[in-house]
């Protein structure tokens, strides 16, 4: 069975789905979803630990051998990717069970818990594929299953902001499929490896390089990129909050990689930075992201929103460090692909945990939180040290390496703004501590008490991982540097 | 019941061909243009047209709403169970040629059963967006659809008249 891994990592989500839906029963439900999830934990592991040990492993769906079939490609930054998504969704689950178990209708759980396993497979599905159009597909798998959770919560506004994540969403997926075809046209194929034999030879046709803008465009509307980003504020802000919280780690997140993907492996590096000019747009619009996300967040006054924004700054780092178009910016970039990833889902989780109490996470609201919640707010305070940098989180371990890059490519402007942008990001997580901790609760309000167990044990887990990576910086920093060499090409 | 005679008779008439016809491109799709999503529309345009003719409480009497929300998680499991076949019988994921003695009754074997529960998610989710549009306003508290006498009382009551 040990071969059959990449296929299982796949299926197993896949079949969880539907018999989530033949199950009908929430408890059942939610343990086979946990039980999947942690089986898909397991097998990502084990592909990096075999990836490092063997090298790449290719598995051909349905027994042709590609570039004919489907192939399934595990390198060293798709199982690190795997073993975020899977890692992220295990800590989630647990702490969504009683989140949704408030925030959705009863009736529509186990339908929920059906569209989360399905969301998960496409996610899983994206990152593994080493076939252009089965990105695709699975793209719209994840995307499809986004909309249902985020449209599940009771506030109503939560289905306006799915249909405007929806229309913004296919648009976005429309501009990939078009580059796909394009290249398919070009090339005759769709295999990864295969298009990157194949497109060398073609780099002077205006074919590849229109496929090229329609994928960099596709990419960018999925990973929220400055300026179009304004699908992500209201699908964050209205999503029950485990939905956002996964969603905020992962989604965005596997956008990225398969703008990687594309440009590295697809494209290669010589053609997207040198022969279009994908360095110079995407570091002008990362530096406006930054500044302009956090901007916004100061004045936003719900803070999912105001962390929605702070994430379309946190991915303008990610970006920044692609940009950079040298090995140690990519793996600058991926670090914080994955750092953010792990600081959101922390943050998320504790604002899901004040929704969970107060029913809404509205600044006025939460005035005094601090006394009521203690475990909570400093969860969130912990996680807010980690957005914003300070030594010791993994906040400051990915800046870091992000300054050294900036420095290493020859650029001094960029360290400034990485520095300006991090202040900004004091500024609105103070906001939060300061209405917490110093002001005096509303007097027409309830007093509240702490969350359960069930919502802080998983969202300390995820501070304490917050922590963890941030003293042993150079742990996930080596494996992502390897990771960033093996795309680039360098070995 | 005397309302619109031709058009109940001919769509009696039809319905049988038109299944007949979704059953053909079902089972000749390995060989020919056409496969498990067509004919899972095609069926599913045969219970829309009911539907149309009949009324949504007739329809709803020919295939049970929880019928159809079994068929949906069926299908994907056929296909994807078809595929674990496939694993357990020693070959990579979907790969049909280990799933009989020879290869090419694998293959054909393995994309016949696909392809069925392919048809059977089409034409359940696609009947069923059609019957969750067409019974907007239609339903009690619990989803379940109002019988047609209760129905104009339903809308009788209410003031306005918008269900």
């Amino acid at each position: 069975m040990i071969a059959h891994l990449p296929a299982l990592q796949i299926v197993l989500p896949l079949i969880a789905a539907p018999l989530c839906v033949l199950l009908r029963t929430t408890r059942l439900v939610w343990l086979l979803a946990f039980a999947v999830t942690v089986a898909s934990f397991g097998i990502a592991v084990e592909l990096y630990s075999q990836v490092l040990q063997y090298g790449v492993i290719s598995y051909a769906m349905g027994g042709w051998a590609p570039p004919i079939g489907i192939e399934y490609r595990v390198d060293q930054f798709n199982a690190l990717m795997l073993i975020l998504i899977t890692a992220v969704a295990t800590v989630v689950l647990l702490f969504a069970r009683t989140s949704v178990a408030k925030e959705v209708d009863q009736r529509r759980q186990p339908l929920f818990w059906a569209a989360w396993l399905l969301c998960f497979t496409g996610l899983l599905g994206i990152v593994i594929t080493g076939d252009a159009f089965n990105v695709f597909v699975f793209l719209e798998v994840s995307s499809l299953s986004t909309y249902a959770l985020i449209a599940c919560a009771r506030d109503r506004r939560a289905i306006t902001s799915a249909y405007q994540y929806l229309i913004m969403g296919t648009i976005g997926a429309t501009f990939i499929l078009i580059g796909i075809g394009l290249l398919y046209m070009l090339t005759g194929t769709l295999n990864m490896a295969d298009l990157a034999a194949r497109l060398p030879g073609v780099t002077e046709s205006r074919t590849l390089k229109t496929a090229f803008v329609f994928i960099v465009v596709g990419c960018s509307l999925k990973l929220a990129l400055f300026p179009l980003h304004l699908w992500m504020p209201n699908a964050y802000a209205y999503a029950p909050s485990a939905v956002t919280a996964f969603i905020a780690a992962t989604a965005t997140k596997v956008a990225i990689y398969v703008m990687l993907r594309f440009f590295f492996t697809i494209f290669g590096a010589d053609f997207s930075f040198g022969a279009m000019p994908l360095g110079q747009v995407l570091m002008v619009l990362s530096v406006i992201a930054m500044f302009s996300g956090s901007l916004v967040a100061i004045y936003e006054q719900n803070v999912k929103r105001m962390l929605a924004y702070s994430s379309v700054a946190q991915i303008g780092y990610i970006t920044l460090g692609i940009s950079l178009a040298t090995t140690t910016g990519l793996a600058a970039g991926m670090l914080h692909l994955f750092n953010h990833a792990m600081i959101k889902a922390a943050l998320f989780m504790a604002m899901g945990a004040v929704v969970y109490r107060l029913g809404s996470c509205r600044l006025d609201q939460m005035a005094g939180l601090a006394k009521q919640m203690p475990w909570t707010m400093a969860a969130f305070v912990a996680g807010g040290l980690s957005l914003i940098g300070v030594p010791l989180t993994t906040g400051f371990v990915s800046k870091w390496y992000l300054v050294n890059a900036a420095f290493d490519a020859g650029w001094t402007i960029i360290p400034v703004a990485i520095l300006g942008s991090s202040l900004l990001a004091v500024i609105y997580i103070w906001k939060v501590v300061e209405t917490a901790y110093m002001r005096l609760p509303p007097a027409d309000q309830k007093p509240v008490q702490e969350a359960p167990l069930a919502l802080l044990i998983p969202l300390w887990i995820m501070v304490a991982a917050n922590f963890f990576f941030g003293i042993q910086g150079n742990l996930l920093w080596q494996s992502v540097l390897q990771a960033a060499r093996q795309l680039s090409g360098e070995i | 019941m005397t309302h619109h005679f031709i058009l109940r008779v001919i769509t009696k008439l039809l319905i049988p061909l038109i299944l007949l016809f979704a059953l053909y491109v079902q089972f000749h799709g390995d060989f020919g243009p056409g496969g498990g999503f067509q004919a899972g529309v095609i069926i599913a345009a045969a219970l829309v047209l009911y539907a149309l003719v009949f009324g949504l409480n007739t329809a709803s009497a020919v295939i049970k709403e929880w019928v159809l929300l079994v068929l949906i998680p069926l299908g994907v499991l056929i296909y994807a169970g078809v595929g674990v076949a496939s694993l357990l019988l020693g070959g990579n994921y979907l790969d049909y040629n280990v799933l009989a003695h020879d290869p090419v009754h694998g293959q054909h074997l393995g994309i016949l059963l696909v392809e069925l529960g392919v048809g059977m998610t089409v034409a359940a989710v696609l009947t069923t967006i059609f019957f969750a549009f067409a019974g907007r306003g239609h339903r009690d508290a619990n989803g379940n659809l109002l019988p047609h006498s209760a129905l104009s009382d339903e809308i009788r009551n209410r003031k306005d008249g918008q269900p």
